[in-house]
């Protein structure tokens, strides 16, 4: 056994799903509207992914920052690697470079992720994990 | 608590040439949306000039500040 296994768990759970989205809730019911937008983009998309909620424990989400060098959630990963946050994982949704990423097809007409980046995000889920 | 404006300063402080545009996003002086263009971001991927944003809160994202939301573009 490792000294930080939560830290191993982390790490083999992003090495062994080739995409893999760390949240706040699930896919199905997000707890803050940056997961849910980010979860969208890749439903829209049709992609398979892994997610992984990180509120049930405010240790997963340290050392997951701690491992990635990004301090806010959400984040994902494809094949190991940092993609990015909310915000960046939009902007490739956008520009067609996250289904090329992902391997997928880009949808014919291109539907917009629930959520538009210029709406406020939800509210009640400030600070949970102070 | 930080303002925009503190945040404003903050990133243009720390990364050269950069400009940066902030607003609190809901009002509530938690979520922030910032626009920072620098030329301090050429030949970085959008990771790395995001982290370079990030790092100059460290701690404080997450924390005082709940989100800032970034918008990065070399100059």
């Amino acid at each position: 056994m490792s000294e930080n296994p939560l830290r191993d768990a982390i790490e083999e759970a992003i090495k062994e799903n080739e995409v893999i989205l760390f949240m706040k809730g699930t896919p199905e019911a997000p707890a803050c509207g940056f997961s849910a937008r980010t979860a969208a983009a890749l439903q829209a998309l049709n992609a398979p992914f892994a997610a992984v909620d990180i509120l049930p424990d405010p240790r997963i989400r340290q050392e997951l920052s701690a491992l990635s060098g990004w301090p806010t959630i959400p984040q994902l990963f494809v094949k190991g690697e940092l993609i990015g946050g909310c915000d960046i994982v939009m902007e490739l949704y956008e520009s067609g470079e996250l289904a090329e990423t992902l391997g997928v097809e880009p949808p014919a007409d291109a539907p917009q992720p629930a959520a538009s980046s210029t709406q406020s995000p939800p509210l009640g889920i400030e600070n949970r994990l102070g | 608590m930080p303002t925009a404006d503190e945040i404003k300063q903050r990133i243009e402080a720390a990364i050269p040439g950069a400009t940066a545009e902030v607003e609190d996003w809901t009002g509530g002086g938690d979520h922030f949306r910032a626009v920072v263009v620098s030329p301090a971001f050429k030949g970085k991927t959008r990771i790395q000039q995001h982290q370079m944003v990030y790092a100059v809160f460290g701690d404080e994202i997450g924390g005082p500040i709940h989100a800032l939301s970034l918008k990065t573009q070399e100059s």
